[in-house]
């Protein structure tokens, strides 16, 4: 058949089986796609629709806006429209497509308009197409609508042709999941016509944009950008084909892109640009985000922005990377060597040329470093120029000025003393070290002040001629301009010094907490030491309130939480069993559910959602990237825990299980050889009774009795089985009833008195024994079992039996005068099957098992143990209940006296 | 035995079993009628008018205490159920639907006779054995209609509620009285739920009777069911 050579490469079909796994698995999507508003998409996808369901398709409208279109609306007609949710939001009321319900109804097909569409503050998703992501996981297939500019990696793109800036966008790799595309074209001179003759729907709030929006040039660029993206849809699709039937015989080699993004917001040019060019060399790609040593963290603003970077990147496919280290161009060039990246994309450098020369160019380094691997430099957005403000501790306040200017005071005192007094040459030393104390100690602004105050200050007081700003010697000026240089440098190093510090610090504390947090975890031994360290360890490291919550059943347990007055409402509940389902974070600062008062993070390892990590939020707003990979982080050690513990549980329950099969092969060999012995000696009796005439009248009455008594033997081991597996069923609860113990006793001994003898029983009961709380019947059982044991053993001489309340709990002891128990057998004889040595036949070795079954469905315990005397000593305890309303002396019958 | 051979309606659908029952009962000068389903039975208990149906609860068209529950709607006969069913509660089941005796299977042919003898005689006498004014039963006499109470020939003074309940007993002697009966009669209705009270009376009760009340040969405790006084037939 086929040679090697035209064999598919088996990459490439494991990606065609995985596509056709997940199609099997998931609905279909099919978008409708076109280039503008108007041009006929939501009419198409009706149209579609109707033809499906003449054909007996279950379709169901989920949310299409007709805009008041009559013939859009007429398509309507006939098909089954799923009722929208109604959402309060400040005082209106709004209408939204209802996932829940179309969850619920489960149709084959939902129709769904506008992907790009966001959502009502309250739903689930921000955004439409992750509903329609959900549907599709569920494995219902959705049509919807979308338009061009709505496609992530178009975006600026249009916004350049258009000028109008869309916020509503689809992520590419939404659309590259659809099953099939539809383009719904037309000509851009009839969709101004349909727009003249009012045909096409116009948002009020923006007519005035769109109207910019319909102009021919534009509508033109458009339609060509959305022919473009279907002619690389159409590409992919033929190329998946040739691929699958092994057409193609060479490949070529991998391409591999990373693209460098900072917190300017030119970056998301770049990460588009770079979109495109990956799709169109269909190439992985990769976006890095370098955090340089020794640079302050960023500030709230700057790290929004990178985060959204980020998101876009991911959104459009990318993997995204944060490296660390000295310089940009260092980590980016070892990071693309180490992952075979083909080509760098980075942005044109958008700072002044000044700065370019003292600080060298990141531009400049990768180009010269770069080697074999191509670089494209894209231009940014005129970035503003402006350095990232350092985060928090670093601002400062009035009075750590107040502080420079004092200290840059007492500085040039000890420098007038200095000078004037021991004749020091150079006091302007004393000024760089208060400098740079100032730098550290208060910052940047009070470094700079102090720099301006000193070189004042030794103006004034120590240059001459003194107590003048004027100088008498020109030198002086530059010795300033030297101190001032020198100054602002110190104090900058300083800065960077401290920033360092204060950064690796920050990434010290979690490596020590995710340390400790794994330490702690190893030594936790079952499910709820690890839910409970997971919860104190993530209150204490996250500073919030953490719940760790498992599956149980068909729901969710909380297994850990800290604080202990942490609990979660039915709302917040659902957040977790959404993350529960879909392994993803959810909840307040994520894009699913963020209304709610909740974070959910999945305790996820591989495809297995183990658990959910629950904490309350601490800030409104998203949450920033490094702490949503720290959160990630610990829910991951976390989830690690918990496979650990369920594999350990996993091994205890197999282990368990070989126990009991070989109790059940034990029990087989027993009761096979319980119950045909007596079967035997029946038959056997019975057959010569039948068969032999000539039987002398002893013989007859012999075999006669041995039939009866082997009946009576059979008929005690089958009860005594059927009592054994009703008791391990564990569906016996004792029927309590307030039993004199007396009249336990009384009957027990009336069952056993042909096999112990009449008298051979003495019983003492302590004057004021209670009235037992027990089933009478269960507890006669176990008494009776407890003598038949006795007689068995001890031949029945000398059965004490004997009861009195210790304290909270009745103690009933059965004794006997045998040869006792022997040493260290004291448990091994409640074993099941287990017969002691100087058994006399009879009982299966069920008796005492079912005596300690029925001590413990009581709350009870039955032990032995030798009396000092010789002989065995049988102990039930039972737990003293409450006594019971005390009966009247008497009661007045119904009757009357007499 | 007086009058003529007692007829017995056998409602038992294992053939082994019925054949069984056949040759015992007529070996002991019993006449029999057997019935192989609770709609079999029906029929022959009113065709023939049995004195004393002998009654397997497991039947294949209906259950036995129901069928019992039907047959008490018309007829006072005497009805000792037999049963694989060995539970209490099967058993006070069985005698609050009606039944007047109750034989666990597997049993011995002794135990079928002495039951079955105690129902005839209780039959005979008119069910209540009201009209009977002294019981004696293994050294213990009651007089019903003097309230008096002896055992061994020395009288014993009883409280009313006890004098109740052992005539109650007396009256029907050798009969298994659930705890539900014996609280609805001495005590009357709404008194159902407290059988503790019943069991201290009855242990009150066995201090003046029983010889030795940690071992009582009088009053027999039925575990889980109810009481009964011996009638010397059938014990040990």
């Amino acid at each position: 058949m086929a040679t090697p050579a035209e064999r598919p490469d088996p990459d490439a079909l494991l990606r065609r089986v995985q596509a056709e796994e997940r199609q099997a698995r998931g609905g279909r999507l099919k978008i409708f796609f076109g280039f503008a508003p108007g041009v006929g998409k939501t009419y198409r996808m009706l149209q579609v629709a109707r033809e499906l369901v003449t054909h007996g398709l279950d379709a169901v409208v989920g949310a299409v806006e007709t805009h008041g279109r009559y013939d859009t609306a007429s398509l309507l007609l006939g098909l089954d429209l799923l009722p929208r949710r109604t959402l309060p939001y400040r005082g209106r009321v709004l209408e939204e497509f209802d996932l829940d319900a179309a969850l619920a109804r489960r149709p084959a097909l939902l129709l769904l308009d506008e992907m790009a569409h966001t959502n009502a503050p309250g739903s689930r998703h921000a955004k439409r197409w992750q509903d329609a992501l959900e549907l599709l996981d569920a494995g219902i297939d959705v049509h919807t609508t979308l338009n061009v500019q709505h496609v992530e990696s178009l975006n600026d793109v249009v916004e350049q042709i258009t000028h109008v800036q869309v916020r509503e966008t689809v992520p590419d790799s939404v659309l590259e999941r659809a099953d099939e595309v539809e383009l719904v074209d037309i000509a851009p001179e009839e969709l101004l016509q349909r727009l003249k003759d009012g045909k096409v729907y116009l948002p009020e709030q923006a007519a005035r944009a769109i109207e910019h929006f319909f102009q021919r040039g534009n509508l033109l660029a458009l339609r060509e950008l959305a022919l473009r993206r279907m002619a690389q849809r159409v590409d992919a699709d033929v190329r998946a084909f040739r691929e699958e039937k092994g057409v193609e015989a060479t490949w070529p080699a991998a391409e591999r892109i990373l693209v460098c993004v900072g917190s300017s917001p030119g970056a998301a040019r770049l990460v588009r640009a770079a979109a495109r060019m990956a799709a169109g060399l269909r190439a992985p790609w990769v976006t890095a985000t370098v955090e340089q040593t020794g640079r302050a963290p960023l500030g709230d603003l700057d790290r929004e922005r990178l985060d959204a970077h980020l998101r876009l990147a991911d959104s459009l496919g990318a993997e995204t990377a944060r490296l660390a280290g000295a310089t940009v161009a260092d980590a980016i060039l070892a990071y693309a060597r180490k992952h075979n990246v083909t080509r760098i994309v980075i942005g044109k450098p958008g700072r002044s040329r000044w700065r370019e020369l003292l600080r060298g160019s990141v531009l400049d380094e990768v180009v010269r470093g770069s080697g074999d691997i191509e670089v494209h430099v894209i231009s940014g957005e005129p970035e503003p120029e402006r350095e990232p403000r350092a985060a928090g501790p670093v601002r400062a306040g009035w009075w750590s000025y107040a502080w420079a200017a004092l200290l840059v005071a007492a500085t040039t005192g000890l420098a007038v003393v200095a000078s004037g007094l021991a004749g020091v040459p150079d006091p302007q030393m004393l000024y760089l070290l208060a400098i740079m104390l100032a730098a550290i100690w208060f910052g940047r602004g009070p470094s700079v002040l102090a720099a301006a105050l000193s070189v004042a200050a030794y103006d004034f007081f120590l240059v001459p001629p003194p107590y003048t700003f004027a100088v008498a010697d020109a030198r002086y000026v530059l010795t300033f301009a030297m101190m001032f240089g020198v100054g602002l440098l110190v104090s900058s190093l300083a800065l960077r010094l401290r920033r360092a510090e204060q950064s690796s610090v920050l990434r010290e504390e979690r490596t020590a907490a995710l340390h400790t947090l794994g330490r702690e975890l190893g030594s936790a031994l079952h499910l709820e030491a690890v839910a409970a360290v997971a919860a104190g360890r993530g209150a204490v490291t996250l500073g919030t309130a953490v719940a760790v919550l498992v599956p149980e059943g068909q729901g969710l347990a909380v297994r850990g939480v800290s604080p202990s007055d942490y609990a979660l409402g039915g709302a917040e509940l659902a957040v977790a069993r959404w993350t529960l389902e879909h392994g993803r974070l959810a909840g307040s600062g994520t894009d699913t559910l963020p209304g709610s008062a909740v974070t959910c993070a999945p305790l996820r390892l591989g495809s297995q959602t183990l658990g959910v990590l629950a904490l309350r939020p601490r800030q409104p707003g998203a949450l920033p990237t490094d702490q949503r990979d720290f959160l990630l982080a610990f829910a991951r050690q976390v989830a690690f825990a918990l496979e650990r513990v369920r594999l350990g549980e996993q091994a205890r329950q197999s282990a368990l299980r070989a126990r009991t099969e070989e109790l059940r092969s034990a029990l087989l060999s027993s009761v096979s050889h319980d119950l045909r012995t007596p079967i035997a000696a029946i038959l056997g009796a019975a057959t010569t009774l039948r068969g032999e005439a000539a039987l002398g009248e002893k013989t007859r009455r012999d075999l006669l009795d041995a039939v009866c008594e082997e009946a009576e033997r059979l008929e005690r081991q089958v009860s005594n089985l059927l009592d054994m597996t009703r008791l391990e069923s564990g569906t016996v609860s004792p029927k309590r009833e307030w039993v004199p113990l007396e009249e336990i006793v009384g009957t027990a001994l009336g069952r056993v008195e042909r096999l112990l003898g009449r008298g051979a029983v003495t019983t003492s009961i302590a004057a004021g024994f209670p009235l037992l709380s027990v089933d009478p019947a269960l507890l006669e059982q176990l008494l009776v079992n407890l003598l038949e044991n006795a007689a068995r053993h001890a031949g029945g001489a000398g059965v004490e039996i004997r009861a009195e309340q210790e304290g909270g709990s009745l103690v009933i002891e059965v004794a006997d005068h045998g040869p006792g128990i022997p040493p260290g057998e004291e448990e091994r004889i409640f074993e099941r099957f287990q017969r002691g040595a100087n058994a006399g036949g009879g009982g299966a070795g069920l008796g005492l098992p079912i005596a300690r079954a029925i001590a413990e469905v009581h709350g009870g315990r039955l032990s032995a143990s030798n009396r000092p005397g010789g002989g065995a000593v049988f102990r039930i305890t039972l737990p003293a209940a409450e006594p019971p309303p005390p009966a009247p002396a008497e009661l007045e019958p119904a009757g009357g006296a007499p | 035995m007086t009058g003529p051979e007692p007829l017995v309606l056998v409602v038992e659908d294992e053939p082994q079993m019925r054949r069984f029952l056949r040759a015992c009962l007529t070996a002991h000068g019993y006449r029999l009628v057997e019935a192989g389903s609770a709609r079999e039975a029906g029929q022959l208990a009113l065709s023939h008018n049995p004195e004393v149906i002998l009654l397997d609860l497991g039947l294949p068209d209906a259950d036995g205490i129901e069928l019992t529950r039907r047959l008490r709607e018309w007829t006072r006969v005497p009805v000792v159920v037999v049963s694989a069913r060995g539970r209490e509660e099967d058993k006070v089941q069985a005698l609050d639907a009606g039944a007047d005796d109750y034989l666990t299977k597997p049993f011995g042919v002794n135990e079928l006779l002495a039951r079955l003898r105690v129902a005839l005689r209780h039959a005979r006498r008119g069910g209540t054995g009201a009209d009977l004014p002294v019981v004696e039963t293994g050294g213990l006499r009651v007089d019903l209609e003097r309230r008096l109470v002896w055992v061994e020939g020395r009288e014993v003074k009883l409280t009313a509620i006890e004098f109740r309940l052992l005539g109650l007993l007396a009256r029907n002697a050798g009969k298994v009285l659930t705890h539900r009966q014996i609280l609805n009669e001495v005590w009357g209705p709404g008194h159902a739920a407290q059988t503790h009270h019943l069991r201290v009376h009855m242990a009150e009760l066995r201090k003046k009777i029983e010889a030795d009340p940690a071992r009582p040969r009088l009053l027999l405790t039925e575990l889980g069911v109810g009481y009964r006084l011996s009638d010397g037939e059938g014990e040990p």
